[in-house]
């Protein structure tokens, strides 16, 4: 199942675990992505604060986690290859896999349709 | 009569042929293609006749260079040409308008230089004897005194380099305030309208950094920011007026906010340009502000030598302030300066003595830039506080010139709120369905002869396109600039995409490739054949 944030992160949910990245939208936003910085397994990401930073020809921003969580594995191909981002943002361009701490946050997130609606309007 | 009759007559009348074929230097007329010093130099060649070294006895126990160190000479009139080539590349305020929002890109007064290069102010070092400075101390104290009353504060630190470290002055007083009440908040608030560098200098000093949004009129949430205040929250970072180019007008009630919840108010003074004389931040209830005396106070921005950042200071945060820091004697003995004062610095070894014990420390090695102070004292001397209040009348007035001239051209999205302050700020809805970019647009203005303006920043708007001309700029450069953006936004407008998508077309250098010098730097020089080796 995979759900959609606001701030134009996606989450793939398998179970307990979850793959997390940015979406078709925001990457056309950013531009070409020149730097990822991922977290290390291990770290603990809360709901809404800063997990990771994609910086791009334009501007460097941050990424909110979508739930709260333990990551387990960042995506390593970003460190020679950002553009994946670019080229594949809902695919082989993934952030980070997480273990969610509360699966009930997953309540307030939007799905495929809700988001592209949410998109839209902007 | 005699005439010369020989030669043939220059012809206004005659029309180049539409495709030239390249010139064989690869230079156009007086634009001149100039190589890495690298590859004009040459290793046996030099601008000096040194002797040779005479046989000496090595104490350098084998750590001495055993092989050439390969860096390449020049004869010294063409090194003059090649830094001369370069600058002609280069672009500065020197040359043109620099509208580069939120950085104030104004005019450096050539009495500036002039007064800077005196050998009492130029030739001296900061190790030298106290008594044999005076004058400079003078000066710095003199300097600290106008910072002082025109931000209505009672204290300033003037050793901070720039706006950055000012900051990093700023909210270090701030943390040892709350420190020494053994309170160990740890939330900064930053509004979205805040400059970039803000929230930076609180998460480099262990703060968690909060974001508050801005409203509809480009302003901070007020109603967001208060109901955010609590016992975790150490200081709120505001910059006024702010990156909207917007004043905040409700300053005075954040700030009464901010102190009854225990925390501090640090305000970002970059824009002070807007409100010199005008606005007295201590006034509003600010806690400390840096001054970037490269903008407000006509300094060189880099050139010159480093900025200056000084940070004004509340009662409340004072005491907190670093060392070093000039202080006037009352009465004591010793060599005065010109008009029978006498001055000392406030060091570690005096701080305690002096009651200064509670400074979160030094900052930075000496006292602070003092080519900037005598370049900044200069233009406040000779602007006097009338002349101070009229800069910044002029600034605002500039930039509401501009806003009002191309408004029904390009989209101003707090247009409706009123005047903006010493900024124009646009976004790029005006450039929609075009498939043109802020980006296009910025490069478009270089083709036109005009350093871009500050562009994707704040982020509260899409497609950012801040401009700033500052009051330097004169009523007819103005114009200029009008008339060519709203050129460009009616070529924009009728699909005239070429023109964008690959300016700048006449620059030396047309449009690089950011993304691939973003993801694969080339960061040094290595001489063909390494490369060659490294291949093989």
């Amino acid at each position: 199942m995979r759900y959609y944030t606001e701030d134009h992160e996606w989450l793939e949910v398998s179970g307990s675990t979850a793959t997390v990245g940015i979406t078709d939208y925001a990457q056309g936003q950013l531009g070409d992505v020149v730097f990822v910085e991922l977290p290390e397994a291990g770290r603990a990401v809360t709901k809404g604060k800063e997990a990771a930073v994609v910086e791009s020809v334009k501007a460097a921003s941050e990424v909110y986690a979508p739930v709260s969580g333990t990551v387990t594995e960042a995506n390593a191909a970003l460190e020679g290859t950002p553009d994946l981002v670019n080229s594949s943002p809902e695919a082989d361009g993934w952030f980070f896999r997480l273990t969610l701490s509360d699966p009930s946050q997953l309540e307030g997130l939007m799905d495929e349709a809700a988001y592209k609606a949410f998109v839209d309007a902007l | 009569m005699s005439m010369m009759n020989q030669g043939r007559p220059s012809a206004p009348g005659a029309v180049a042929p539409a495709h030239l074929a390249p010139t064989v230097t690869g230079n156009k007329a007086l634009m001149l293609e100039e190589p890495l010093i690298f590859e004009n130099g040459s290793v046996d060649v030099t601008g000096v006749d040194l002797e040779a070294v005479p046989a000496h006895k090595s104490r350098l126990a084998g750590l001495e260079r055993s092989a050439p160190i390969g860096l390449p000479g020049l004869a010294e009139g063409e090194a003059v040409r090649h830094y001369t080539r370069l600058s002609r590349q280069n672009y500065g305020i020197d040359l043109g308008l620099f509208p580069l929002g939120s950085c104030t890109m104004k005019h450096n007064p050539r009495l500036n230089e002039k007064m800077a290069r005196l050998p009492g102010f130029g030739d001296v070092h900061p190790l030298q004897p106290q008594d044999t400075v005076q004058g400079a101390f003078e000066l710095i104290h003199r300097l600290a005194h106008w910072l002082k009353t025109l931000t209505n504060m009672p204290a300033v630190a003037m050793t901070p380099k720039a706006g950055a470290h000012g900051e990093l002055c700023g909210i270090l007083a701030i943390r040892a305030a709350l420190e020494a009440r053994g309170d160990a908040r740890k939330v900064v608030l930053v509004p979205e309208s805040a400059h970039g560098t803000n929230p930076a200098t609180a998460a480099f000093c262990g703060y968690e950094v909060e974001s508050i949004p801005a409203n509809a009129r480009g302003r901070v949430d007020t109603d967001a920011l208060i109901a955010r205040l609590g016992p975790d929250v150490a200081a709120v970072m505001i910059t006024n007026p702010n990156t909207c180019g917007l004043f905040e007008p409700d300053m005075k009630r954040i700030s009464d906010a901010v102190h009854a919840a225990g925390a501090y108010v640090y305000c970002d003074g970059a824009n002070f340009n807007a409100i010199v004389g005008r606005v007295r931040p201590g006034d509003l209830g600010v806690d400390a502000m840096h001054i970037n005396l490269h903008k407000t106070f006509s300094t060189p921005h880099g050139g010159g030598g480093p900025g200056s950042g000084p940070v004004v200071f509340s009662e409340a945060l004072a005491p907190y302030a670093p060392i070093p820091f000039v202080v006037e004697e009352e009465a004591a003995p010793g060599i005065r300066g010109a008009d029978n004062r006498r001055f000392h610095l406030i060091e570690e070894e005096t701080a305690n003595a002096e009651h200064h014990e509670n400074s979160f420390g030094r900052l930075s090695a000496f006292h602070g830039q003092m080519g900037m102070f005598v370049r900044a004292l200069a233009y406040i001397e000779s602007h006097g506080a009338d002349g101070l209040r009229q800069v910044a009348e002029d600034a605002v007035l500039n930039a509401n010139y501009i806003l009002r001239s191309l408004d029904d051209v390009m989209s101003a999205p707090f247009g409706a709120s009123g005047p903006c302050m010493h900024e124009a700020l646009f976004d790029d809805s005006y450039l929609k369905d075009s498939g043109i970019t802020t980006l296009d647009v910025a490069k478009a203005m270089i083709d036109e002869g005009f350093h871009p303006m500050t562009m994707y920043f704040p982020l509260v708007v899409h497609g950012a396109m801040l401009i700033e001309p500052t009051e330097t700029e004169s009523r007819g450069r103005l114009d200029q600039f009008i008339e060519a953006m709203r050129a460009l936004a009616a070529a924009a407008k009728s699909g005239d995409t070429t023109r964008f998508a690959t300016a700048p077309h006449f620059a030396p250098r047309s449009r690089l490739d950011e993304t691939r010098a973003a993801r694969t730097p080339i960061l040094a020089w290595k001489p063909a054949t390494d490369e060659r080796q490294a291949a093989e």
